[in-house]
């Protein structure tokens, strides 16, 4: 059967892989019969409406679906594709209460217009009540036009260009499901009690979470795990989370009552939680929380075994969160301290040293470390931000990880893409010919490891300077 | 800290590897939290069962069964209860956990375990 999607214009490429990723959830093949990036309207084919229903019913991209009941170029050939795809139907929704809906993309009607629009459907013969809230069925007639974005006018005459007067597609939809739209309010940064500069908004999280595939009775871990927004996210779709950081107190929070006592994860007396945990509680999925822990990915205490379903990660970029392991930079340190014959590192308010970590060496680290702990077809999310003048991109690679889906965050002179992998059957293998060959420089420091820092902080000297320049010729 | 999570770590020196680490000093607090089934079900195949008996005896949990549940017991609900109650309501609130085989120890503070390594251990 074919569906009529009305997705957000917002993260383009994230919207078919969303709805790709939930369709392979539910155990669904879906294919897009139409897609337009430029365009809210996508049409796929599922294979019923139960089938529409439960992919969309978690989707964040996606507003609504609709049953396709037609679609042209123009009104005429719209009605005759209306008539020949749902006469049969029409019987069956006489009677009930409904109402008619223009959804103009990049296009507006006068109230005049609309109205004549819906009254050239009436050959249906509905005979049933027109009711405007909570109608027994809803229809959309949804045009699309060039829009101003897609077709930048060169010239700035207030005269439209003619194209763009007529819309370049008409769908007929009958309503059946909303997406999870909503949900990214009540997720909301700003409503949320423990974040940090670092905390990746509410929708991509959400997204992430689909894309990982999290889902009620699944273990979740996530290495980089700060605040936890990843956490909570798959912990709204009902996995159970696990997190870890280098820096414990990124995911425990300042306790301002205990601060300088070295209690400051729970207070014993208060009982108030450690920060991450609190954000668990504050949208009731506490029971979702598994645990954090202090660990570094080099050196993870977590044991060798298919055993998480999914691992989602949006590892520092060395921008303004250093990218560090244990060790130390100069060789140094590799006797044991003793302090009145204890050793020091057993004592309190012991810091174990750090390091600068190589950019790639990281990304390998992550997936060699998913490969050996997801389960058979678990799936990994991971956001990697690469500088613009990067000249052809290549996504790191593993034997044991098949890539699912690529997608694009565009910034100013950077962009971030998170990159879906799945876990292969033991004994298959994917193609890693086009990977990534590239190793980190060479180096002690933190500039020497990490390319996209460098290429981050250069570009913007140069723009610093280049504008400088103009400063001064004015 | 929880059972669970206890049952997926190991000894983080890279020579050593040691498993399971063992619990000293454990301050145990109980949490009640929802019931889900679903959860332990799918996770009691991916436990290292032997590992668990011991990690369980250790914090005197001793009533856990020889073998690992499988086909009928797992639509117990008893036993999936005592399993929940056991992985991910027990909370290990403050303590070490001690490597068997190297001897280090990690410490539990406030339910936060630490797995960082000093710099003299082989990084």
């Amino acid at each position: 059967m074919e569906f009529l999607i009305r997705f957000a214009q917002a993260h383009e490429t994230f919207r078919q892989p969303e709805i790709e990723a939930l369709a392979s959830l539910a155990g669904y093949k879906v294919d897009f019969l139409y897609y337009d990036k430029f365009s809210p309207y996508a049409v796929v084919k599922l294979p019923d409406e139960a089938a529409a229903r439960a992919v969309i019913s978690r989707s964040i991209l996606a507003k609504d679906i609709f049953s396709l009941w037609g679609q042209a170029t123009n009104y005429d050939d719209l009605h005759a594709n209306v008539r020949r795809r749902t006469s049969h139907l029409w019987k069956d929704l006489k009677q009930v209460s409904f109402r008619f809906t223009v959804d103009a993309f990049a296009g507006k009607h006068t109230a005049e217009e609309t109205r004549d629009i819906i009254q050239s459907f009436a050959y249906v013969g509905f005979e049933g009540p027109v009711r405007l809230k909570n109608p027994d069925e809803q229809f959309w007639v949804c045009e699309e036009y060039i829009s101003d974005v897609e077709a930048p006018r060169s010239t700035r005459s207030a005269e439209p260009m003619p194209q763009l007067t007529r819309p370049k597609r008409i769908f007929l939809g009958r309503w059946l499901a909303h997406g999870s739209r909503d949900i990214m309010g009540k997720y909301d940064l700003k409503k949320r009690k423990f974040i940090s500069t670092t905390s990746m908004d509410a929708e991509l999280t959400l997204i992430t979470a689909n894309m990982a595939h999290a889902a009620p009775g699944k273990l979740f871990y996530d290495p980089f795990v700060g605040t936890g927004s990843f956490c909570v996210a798959a912990a709204h779709f009902g996995a159970l989370n696990m997190g870890s950081d280098i820096d414990a107190r990124s995911f425990k929070g300042k306790d301002p009552a205990t601060v300088g006592n070295n209690k400051q994860v729970r207070d014993v007396r208060t009982g108030r939680s450690i920060g991450l945990l609190s954000n668990f509680e504050q949208y009731g999925i506490a029971s979702k929380y598994v645990d954090a822990f202090t660990s570094d990915l080099t050196n993870t205490p977590i044991r060798v075994g298919q055993f998480l379903d999914g691992i989602v990660c949006d590892p520092p970029y060395g921008v303004r969160e250093g990218l560090r392991v244990l060790g130390t930079r100069d060789g140094r340190g590799t006797e044991e301290v003793l302090i009145d014959g204890v050793p020091a590192h057993y004592l309190p308010g012991y810091i174990a040293p750090k390091k600068p970590y190589g950019f790639e060496a990281m990304q390998n680290d992550i997936l060699t470390f998913a490969s050996r702990t997801l389960v058979t077809d678990g799936r990994l999310c991971m956001w990697m931000p690469t500088s613009n003048d990067e000249v052809e991109l290549v996504i790191p690679m593993h034997p044991d990880l098949e890539i699912v889906s690529v997608s694009v965050q565009p910034f100013n002179n950077w962009s971030r893409r998170l990159i879906t992998y799945r876990r292969l059957p033991e004994g298959q293998v994917s193609d890693v010919s086009l990977g990534r060959q590239k190793y980190d420089a060479q180096g002690n420091y933190a500039d020497d490891l990490n390319e996209f820092r460098r290429k981050y902080f250069t570009k913007n000297e140069k723009k610093l300077a280049k504008e400088q320049e103009k400063t001064h010729d004015e | 800290m929880k059972v669970v999570t206890s049952n997926f770590i190991t000894c983080a020196v890279k020579d050593c590897k040691s498993f399971p680490l063992h619990f000293r000093d454990a301050k145990l607090e109980l949490q009640e939290l929802d019931f889900q089934a679903e959860f332990i079900q799918n996770i009691i195949p991916r436990l290292d069962w032997d590992k668990l008996q011991i990690t369980a005896n250790e914090l005197g949990f001793s009533n856990i069964s020889d073998t690992k549940p499988n086909d009928d017991a797992l639509n117990n609900e008893q036993i999936l209860r005592d399993l929940h109650k056991l992985l991910l309501e027990v909370q290990i609130m403050e303590g070490k956990l001690i490597c068997g085989d190297c001897g280090h120890e990690y410490m539990i503070k406030e339910g936060i375990a630490n797995f960082l390594l000093p710099s003299h251990l082989g990084l």
